[in-house]
């Protein structure tokens, strides 16, 4: 437990003391020239996996490696949804995982993440959407995950704002919905981490840049920083979009294009919105965030892409798509529009466990979908960074899956792009 | 947005066209190709962040493909040359 646990007692007591006693929520401690395992990467994935080497494993000497702030990825660029209606047994279980996690996590972490599990729709528009529909409710409940058909009329009931007229841009005949799937708040969940993670002794190391790896007879024993050389025995990467370019500095190539996701937040306006949307049609989903404001996501800037930036023709079709649903954002203004860099693999699926080379380790091919498979993502990096096995529930998602054919294709059973 | 100077119908909206991924990878022989190398082929990527090279196909146009040398930082376009000519080198 941190140092000050944050209670309502506490916040009490701080108060009366003008919020002036508040310690900080995690160290600044200079590199040491060696760890029992460095992780690269501050954002949620990457701090997840240090908290559980040291929880999970009692492996707390342990550096983070960031380049930059924390958190100032793709865990604050997504558009914070959590969910686990996958349709293949083998991502039913890493995503329900994570969404079990989620559901205690901000217990676990004595931080509150904000999970508001309000539910995710997603909608079908033609009968052939709507029976692959059934089909997909069918096995995601084969998963033991909850979900629902709904038809015309539940959709209905649900989105009253959702253009079903006769003559609506993107017609309605149904949809999905999985109840526990919703929202948390992308900050502190890799606040939370850090604060729960460094508590436990963990170093949190900003504005350190991983520019190559010490080899000693074919394995890593460390990694050269913009702060020096740090030895480790074993380095974990959880660099999402970047993980090509560190697999590179490490002499091995992965099946993974680095793409820009965009997402944009509008104006706030009073609560319209109660859950999650997404639809397959336009690939855009849209949730309203507590202070009021929709935050939309669409689909991928289809060229390989690192500034963290998307092109407009992606805002027109976005934007097209969700006021062709709801007719009534037209006069909505946007406030802010960002891009992050999400590393695709071929079959939508992730990438954790070994590396090509001895002493390093995996996590990354999240694509679009990395911020609902923190806790997942955390977990299973430090099993197999602390037992050298794989946890029976990352042995689908091996490196070694392109090889033999055994790829988990949710690229198609789910047919939209996370 | 890109401005894409397709060969044969001169610059265009990025709209109009479609990347094809990278370029110049090669096709090992099936026949005597082992598991490793050909999931190579298939799914193993440069994903340069930088100079890249890659296959666009002018997909609402003339249909054709092109190689394209593009800066996947600033997306600034080098280079556009054809399919079968080598990767620009030097200047380009």
């Amino acid at each position: 437990m941190p140092r000050l646990a944050y209670s309502a007692f506490s916040l009490l007591r701080q108060g009366l003391n003008r919020h002036r006693g508040w310690p900080a929520a995690w160290r600044t401690p200079e590199p040491k020239a060696h760890y029992a395992a460095i992780v690269v990467g501050g954002g949620g994935h990457g701090l997840a996996t240090a908290y559980y080497l040291a929880r999970n494993h009692g492996v707390t000497d342990v550096a983070v490696l960031e380049r930059g702030w924390l958190g100032g990825g793709n865990t604050g660029r997504n558009t914070t949804v959590v969910r686990s209606n996958y349709y293949f047994p083998a991502s039913g279980a890493l995503y329900d995982l994570a969404l079990k996690l989620y559901e205690g996590l901000s217990r676990d972490l004595n931080f509150n993440i904000m999970l508001s599990q309000r539910g995710m729709l997603m909608l079908a528009h033609s009968a052939h959407e709507l029976e692959f529909a059934r089909r997909t409710v069918n096995a995601i409940r084969r998963n033991g995950i909850d979900c629902t058909l709904l038809d015309r009329d539940q959709v209905r009931r649900r989105l009253p704002i959702l253009d079903m007229s006769p003559d609506a841009r993107f017609p309605v005949v149904g949809g999905y919905r999985q109840a526990r799937a919703g929202v948390a708040r992308h900050d502190a969940v890799a606040w939370g981490y850090a604060r729960a993670a460094d508590a436990r002794g963990v170093d949190i190391i900003q504005n350190c840049e991983v520019l190559g790896f010490i080899f000693e007879g074919g394995r890593v024993v460390g990694v050269e920083t913009s702060r020096g050389a740090i030895r480790a025995d074993r380095v974990g990467l959880a660099v999402a979009g970047h993980s090509g370019v560190l697999a590179a500095k490490a002499g091995f190539r992965l099946p993974i294009t680095s793409y820009a996701l965009q997402a944009f937040v509008s104006e706030p306006i009073k609560p319209i919105l109660h859950e999650v949307v997404l639809s397959s049609a336009t690939g855009v989903y849209v949730s309203q965030s507590d202070k009021g404001e929709l935050v939309v996501g669409g689909g991928l800037d289809l060229h390989p892409s690192y500034s963290q930036r998307g092109n407009l023709p992606v805002v027109e079709g976005v934007m097209s798509g969700l006021v062709g649903m709801f007719p009534c954002f037209a006069n909505l203004r946007m406030m802010r529009s960002w891009g992050g860099i999400v590393d695709v693999v071929h079959d939508s699926s992730p990438i954790i466990g070994p590396a090509p080379v001895p002493g390093l380790y995996l996590d990354c091919g999240w694509g679009t979908g990395g911020f609902k498979a923190i806790p997942a993502g955390g977990t299973l990096l430090a099993h197999v960074m602390a037992t050298g096995e794989q946890h029976p529930i990352a042995r689908p998602f091996g490196l070694e899956r392109f090889r033999t054919g055994a790829l988990v294709d949710e690229a198609a059973a789910s047919g939209i792009a996370h | 947005m890109l401005l894409i100077d397709c060969p044969w119908c001169g610059p265009r909206d990025e709209a109009e066209f479609r990347c094809g991924g990278e370029g110049h990878i090669a096709r090992p022989d099936p026949d005597t190709a082992d598991d490793a190398t050909w999931a190579a082929y298939l799914f193993d990527r440069d994903n340069v962040k930088g100079l890249g090279f890659e296959r666009w196909h002018h997909r609402h146009g003339c249909g054709r493909w092109f190689n394209v040398a593009r800066d996947t930082v600033t997306h600034e376009i080098r280079a556009i040359y054809a399919m079968t000519d080598p990767k620009p080198t030097g200047g380009a």
